[in-house]
């Protein structure tokens, strides 16, 4: 043992300051241009902002237009609903699949596991997706939004792996001696059990609503009105149209900067919700990918 | 033999009916995301074949005429054809070359024995994960402006000369490839972490006896235990060489880069849904190619990780 620590000593002491070395750059890397920022939305301006991520001068006026913005809490409240229905939808469209498909003794399993898997590797595509989806009559309404996505074949496979190795078959059988349903085993023992793995996929599920914008952009182009935030944003920060005549501005450099620093505030006000609850969820997420990763 | 089949089906049916009768329930719950599917996923691989069509609306996709491989050859003898499909490869090329990244992070991450600098190191890893794309790219553009920029800003402050990224085309692939590691090598990480905590202390502890020091133990204990992880996410990764993130490069896309910046998805798009006239049979048959190529390569990469006797994935 104590030749081992000797041998220690030199490489291993080498790699050790490497190692650290190189995540404290990594972490410097990363969370540099996340104060930024931050730094930036409530700084004057890009050029009142230093290298130091200590603004010159601070100014709210990022955020002033941002709230005077109204498209954007527009597309905020619609983000919202689509994220609570949405995965509200997508749990209970999980749930009804990973159930029946957890239980040893339901003899379509194999079945309905090949129909889902078969998604997993083909699709139509973009376009055909898009004419089934406007052949139902779907285009500019929320539906299109939500139900499309409803179900992912990853999700469930993941609760259903879950289902199968943390709830012991025993409790469905002796359940089943008592007389209870499947319904009704379902409601009673199946979902309190699997809480966790409910939480994990929902965040899954929650956090990819919130960020989408491309089915938005397909599916309810001709309706403002119901545009979510991400495609809100896409105007502002992408193809920098923005309603900036609301706001008195005199010289083009001044408008210029105001653009900017709204841009940083706007950038921080849509991702307050998500990085609000990430502290939070950061380890169901870690568990997610985990018990993803036992299936692979 | 006749009699014998009959009674097979016969006895078939009539045990379907008990299991159904037993387990109607659990047909009911499965028959809503059954539908689901079919709707959703089966019809519109029924609509692929309008790739061979020239489908127009009022016709209906059984009422336009077959037209063979008409559009795939359009698509072929297209001037773009070559440099679409090459930046769509090129791109994807360089962001393989990346796939080591979150590996090499998981292993430094693995040896640092201070537990709070550990977790530190991580939690502000993952956090760009979550940034959207919409926002992601909102961040790059600003980042890299010209004037207000502040990558530009520390290019002048170390004597450097401020430029437009964006307007370069010969920047766009490096822009997308590496702000995408800035974004995914630390949720990337998170598998190869979970895989590297389960190497059994003992194999480390009998590699330090004999004297392994610690890159060595990293080469002949970690890596060797990872390994069937790392195979795995290197067949899925290779088989979505023709489909990568269109999204954020959609969003990446400008008037001056884009001869570097155009790939089959962001061109199918454009062709099929935001041209004024869709021209849907043409850009499901340049998805359709996708897709082939896509399952082709898939299946190649598994059966050559497979003839190399290492993991498959089926």
């Amino acid at each position: 043992m104590n030749s081992s620590f000797k041998m220690k000593s030199l490489s291993d002491k080498i790699f050790i300051i490497i190692d650290y070395a190189i995540l404290i750059f990594l972490f410097i890397i990363v969370a540099y241009p996340l104060l930024y920022v931050v730094m930036a939305s409530v700084s004057a301006g890009p050029a009142s902002m230093t290298l130091y991520l200590i603004p010159k001068r601070y100014s709210m006026a990022g955020y002033e237009a941002v709230f005077a913005y109204k498209d954007i809490w527009i597309g905020y409240a619609n983000s919202l609903i689509n994220m609570v229905l949405g995965t509200a939808v997508s749990l209970t469209m999980t749930m009804l699949c990973a159930y029946p498909l957890s239980r040893r003794d339901f003899k379509a399993r194999n079945v309905v596991m090949t129909l889902c898997m078969i998604t997993m590797y083909f699709s139509g595509g973009l376009i055909p997706t898009y004419l089934v989806i406007r052949d139902l009559g779907m285009l500019n309404t929320r539906l299109a939004l939500i139900l499309p996505g409803a179900l992912s074949v990853y999700n469930m496979i993941v609760t259903r792996t879950y289902l199968m190795t943390s709830i012991p078959e025993d409790i469905w059988e002796s359940a089943q001696i008592d007389g209870c349903g499947n319904l009704r085993y379902l409601l009673s023992m199946v979902l309190p059990l699997s809480k966790p793995i409910l939480a994990v996929v929902g965040l899954f599920y929650a956090v990819g609503i919130w960020n989408s914008y491309f089915d938005a952009m397909i599916y309810v182009q001709a309706k403002r009105a119901l545009y979510p935030l991400a495609l809100v944003l896409r105007e502002i920060l992408v193809l920098d149209s923005n309603n900036m005549d609301q706001l008195d501005i005199n010289t083009l450099l001044a408008m210029e900067e105001r653009r900017n620093v709204m841009k940083y505030a706007v950038i921080v006000v849509s991702s307050v919700p998500v990085m609000i609850i990430y502290p939070f969820v950061q380890k169901f997420f870690v568990k997610g990918v985990m018990i993803g990763a036992v299936k692979g | 033999m006749n009699s014998l089949t009959k009674k097979n089906d016969k006895s078939f049916l009539l045990s379907l009916r008990r299991e159904i009768r037993k387990n109607w329930s659990l047909y009911v719950m499965a028959a809503i995301p059954v539908a689901y599917l079919i709707i959703f996923k089966y019809l519109p691989m029924y609509g692929v074949q309008i790739a061979f069509r020239d489908y127009a609306p009022a016709k209906g996709i059984t009422g336009s005429p077959w037209v063979g491989f008409k559009h795939f050859q359009k698509f072929i003898s297209n001037y773009q054809f070559k440099q679409i499909v090459w930046n769509t490869i090129a791109i994807s090329l360089y962001q393989l070359l990346t796939f080591p990244l979150p590996i090499v992070l998981a292993i430094f991450l693995n040896y640092v024995k201070k537990e709070r600098f550990k977790k530190a190191v991580q939690m502000v890893s993952y956090a760009p994960h979550f940034i959207s794309t919409v926002v992601m790219v909102g961040i790059i553009i600003q980042f890299l402006d010209a004037r207000s920029g502040v990558v530009n800003a520390l290019i002048t402050a170390v004597g450097g000369e401020a430029k437009n990224f964006m307007a370069y085309p010969e920047y766009f692939r490096h822009i997308y490839v590496w702000t995408g590691v800035w974004q995914g090598i630390g949720y990337s990480s998170i598998i190869y972490i979970a895989a590297l905590s389960g190497v059994s202390a003992e194999l480390h502890e009998a590699a330090i006896i004999d004297g392994a020091n610690i890159v060595k133990r990293i080469w002949h204990v970690d890596l060797p235990a990872i390994r069937p992880t790392i195979v795995i996410m290197l067949i899925m990764q290779c088989g979505s060489i023709l489909s990568v993130g269109y999204e954020k490069i959609y969003l990446l896309q400008n008037s001056l880069n884009r001869n570097q910046s155009e790939i089959i998805s962001t061109y199918v798009y454009k062709q099929g849904i935001a041209a004024a006239l869709p021209q849907y049979s043409y850009s499901t048959a340049i998805g359709l190619f996708v897709a082939i190529v896509n399952v082709i390569l898939l299946i190649l990469v598994n059966q050559i990780t497979k003839k190399l006797g290492e993991t498959s994935l089926f």
